[in-house]
């Protein structure tokens, strides 16, 4: 880098002009991380669900149940490695805006069908012979504060009156899988048939189970769905990915909007970065027209400028994803509960760089050819 | 002595190249403002016009959703005699509806997405009173006939009048359109409750809400009075308006959050763009400036100058930025309703209030990526501004 002295000092010429375009930088990258975090918490379930789990629903909708009965005879069909069920309990601990998930699980299968969700097994053993105890995910418990010992009241909503049903803590689950669904609580299924009105008993939300090979699951589903057909309970038997992307679209089209929001902004900062460097260059076009009359060629001037722009692109990149690092889990806590977990990625990390240094080449390219291209003669004749 | 306007016009020209990086820059930022206002204020308008003042929606005692409400026939038995509940002759008017989801094929995508069905009582347009059928017939009771909102009729591919349907193991047919003017009840699909019921094989005698409509909006505080004291009566009543006001309170404090978030990071970005558009304006033209200063005009004068024509710059970019977002106006949209795990249809809505907020936005980054570098401008000194080459 023989001159890297040269490059630097032309980038400090004028500071205040480097600080405001580092910072347009800094901002845009700051947003698309911002963007890309969002995108990623509602796409996730897809991308981590497992390849091998069954999610059997009510054919009419979610939230329509299906018979207990039905476990016994799915658990014979060929394939089938084992079956768990749960219900949805819906209730509200505090207030309505402390939302998450709360599942009534079936404890005997729970952890064959989620291995990745992992609960210490002291704590597994005192759950069990817990009639009132809970398993909760650790996000949860961090934003909630609790900690195992402690007593939960949650009241229950939708299942006839409602009542205050109380729960001790017993464990804490972490997932294995990176950005594994934290935020659920889990309780006893016996517990949730023994407290709900008469009409809900014997009905289970849905059930998910396992196959002894992923490759079946198109041939599993199948067997399921015509099992049922022309039953009360119709069933739809999808794979855990599918019923995840049946999820995240019913939400509309977020992944449009986001893409149109980042293409916006990327565009206003290839100007910027553009008309930034076409200034530059236009300020010292005598400086490099002396350059070339003393014998510099076409080549080291359009490296110059080409240097100084993704000079500018790679610091503003860096500072503004390092300010997404700092920014993401502020965010996140303060929209738990409307939104699924935020994680900055390496992946989203890595790809807001590339694009910085992209949009930092693309802006100097232009006025870097042109100053390139230039005739010695005229451009020194210019005041 | 103020310098003349016509001036920043033509150095603005002059400068062409910056000036649209500044303009699109604030155009851009305006636009993505807009664009997300609107968005939060059209799930809000669905459903809050979806609410009359005068009607009264009546959930079991606890139940935050219809989904989750249980109103006994025997309740609503009750219900219909208290005072303040209003009466067509002598019968009273009470719509005591039934909800359950089915999915139904989505026409842009082709997969199902959920629908709410609403089984209603027959005199239920003489009780939601903003619902017309403008096509085909209302539902006959007793029969399994459909009407369709306007706006599931749009979503989904089927629910044409003449169709049959298949859902909840029945077979319906569509016998008519009806326009709520909008609100949620235009993603929904009607038929009669006891029809409803009969197909889903529910016992006749259980409800998910009642909804009554009421002799005046006044008559409302009367009602819930006489509701909540009665001991037979384990039940909340909420004016239908509140309630839908409530459900969409969660999607669009999401939707603001995010674009006010997204907003904010696009306009210091779009700061930075006004800001160096005018730093470089101010040191192109020093030589400008001292004549200027040489000739008398004084330095708040040169700073009102540079401000007006950063302004100028912003208001550009704010019409540019309203301009080209107005198209998405009415442009409908749908999202999942979290209190419903229904398909919910809504449009961007763009109001004149919302646009002055984008010009005024747009004019707010104007003077702070303008103020400093107008002041750069006037306190250069004039002998070394002159000598400038």
């Amino acid at each position: 880098m023989k001159f890297g002295s040269l490059i630097f000092a032309n980038l400090f010429r004028k500071k205040m002009r480097l600080v405001l375009t580092v910072g347009s930088f800094a901002v845009a990258l700051c947003l698309f991380a911002f963007l890309a975090v969002v995108k990623s918490a509602f796409s996730r379930g897809v991308e981590i669900a497992g390849a091998d789990r069954l999610v059997i629903i009510n054919r009419i909708s979610l939230i329509n149940p299906l018979p207990l009965s039905y476990r016994d005879r799915i658990l014979q069909i060929p394939g089938v490695k084992v079956v768990t069920h749960d219900n949805w309990f819906g209730g509200v601990y505090q207030e309505e805006k402390n939302f998450f998930p709360q599942f009534a699980i079936d404890v005997e299968n729970q952890r064959q069908v989620y291995p990745e969700l992992v609960v210490p097994d002291d704590h597994w053993q005192v759950f069990l012979k817990d009639r009132e105890g809970a398993v909760v995910g650790a996000r949860t418990a961090d934003r909630f504060g609790w900690k195992i010992g402690d007593r939960i009241p949650i009241k229950s909503a939708g299942y006839g009156p409602s009542t205050t049903w109380e729960f001790n803590i017993d464990g804490i689950y972490h997932s294995t899988k990176a950005g594994g669904d934290e935020s659920q609580f889990w309780f006893q299924w016996d517990r949730f048939e023994e407290g709900v009105p008469q009409t809900f008993k014997g009905n289970v939300g849905w059930y998910v189970l396992r196959l002894d090979n992923p490759d079946d699951a198109v041939r599993v589903a199948k067997t399921i769905d015509d099992m049922f057909a022309n039953s009360s309970y119709e069933t739809k038997t999808e794979t855990e990915s599918a019923f995840e992307a049946g999820w995240a679209k019913a939400f509309g089209n977020i992944e449009f909007l986001i893409l149109t929001i980042g293409s916006v902004v990327f565009f206003t900062l290839l100007l910027v970065t553009g008309n930034t460097m076409a200034i530059s260059v236009r300020e010292r076009i005598g400086e490099m027209a002396v350059l070339k009359a003393i014998g510099y060629s076409d080549r080291t001037i359009l490296f110059f400028v080409l240097a100084e722009a993704l000079i500018i692109g790679l610091f503003g990149g860096i500072l503004g994803l390092a300010f997404a690092v700092l920014a993401v889990p502020v965010l996140g806590r303060a929209l738990a509960g409307l939104l699924p977990q935020l994680i900055l990625s390496p992946q989203i990390l890595s790809l807001g760089l590339l694009a910085a240094l992209i949009v930092g080449m693309a802006g100097g390219i232009l006025p870097g050819v042109g100053a390139m291209r230039m005739r010695v003669v005229t451009a020194l004749r210019r005041v | 002595m103020a310098i003349p306007i016509i001036y920043n016009i033509r150095s603005v020209r002059a400068r062409w190249t910056s000036t649209i990086v500044a303009v699109l820059g604030i155009a851009g930022t305006v636009g993505v403002f807009v664009a997300m206002l609107a968005l939060a204020h059209g799930f809000k308008a669905t459903l809050v016009s979806s609410g009359s003042q005068d009607n009264a929606l009546v959930l079991r005692g606890g139940a935050t959703a219809e989904m989750m409400s249980f109103v006994p026939l025997d309740s609503v038995k009750i219900l219909q005699d208290e005072p303040g509940v209003a009466h067509d002759g002598s019968s009273p008017l009470i719509t005591s509806d039934v909800v359950v989801v089915a999915p139904f094929p989505l026409r842009a995508t082709g997969t199902d997405a959920n629908t709410q069905i609403r089984g209603v009582s027959s005199n239920v347009l003489q009780i939601r009173r903003n619902i017309k059928i403008v096509q085909g017939r209302m539902f006959k009771p007793g029969l399994t006939e459909l009407v369709v909102g306007k706006n599931a009729n749009r979503t989904y591919a089927g629910l044409t009048v003449g169709n049959y349907v298949n859902f909840g193991g029945g077979r319906w047919q569509v016998v008519g359109l009806f326009d709520a003017g909008g609100s949620a009840f235009d993603s929904e699909v009607w038929c009669d409750a006891r029809v409803l019921d009969d197909v889903y094989k529910r016992p006749n005698t259980v409800f998910q809400s009642a909804t009554v409509h009421l002799t005046s909006p006044q008559a409302f505080q009367q009602f819930k009075d006489a509701v909540t004291s009665d001991p037979k009566l384990n039940v909340d009543v909420t004016r239908e308006i509140d309630y839908y006001a409530k459900q969409s309170t969660m999607m669009t404090t999401l939707i603001t959050y995010l674009g006010g978030l997204v907003a904010f990071v696009m306009a210091i970005g779009a700061i930075f763009g006004a800001l160096n558009t005018m730093y470089s304006a101010v040191a192109e033209r020093g030589r400008e400036i001292g004549t200027m200063r040489a000739l008398g005009f004084g330095a708040g004068a040169v700073v009102f100058s540079f401000l007006l024509e950063a302004l100028f710059i912003a208001c550009i970019g704010g019409v540019i930025g309203c301009i080209s977002v107005l198209n998405l106006n009415g442009v409908t949209t749908s999202t999942m309703n979290m209190q419903t795990f229904s398909n919910i249809a809504f449009a961007f809505k763009i109001t004149p209030p919302l646009l002055v907020e984008g010009v005024i936005f747009a004019l707010v980054m104007g003077v702070v990526g303008g103020l400093l570098p107008a002041i750069r401008a006037a306190r250069q000194p004039v002998a070394l501004a002159l000598r400038e080459l």
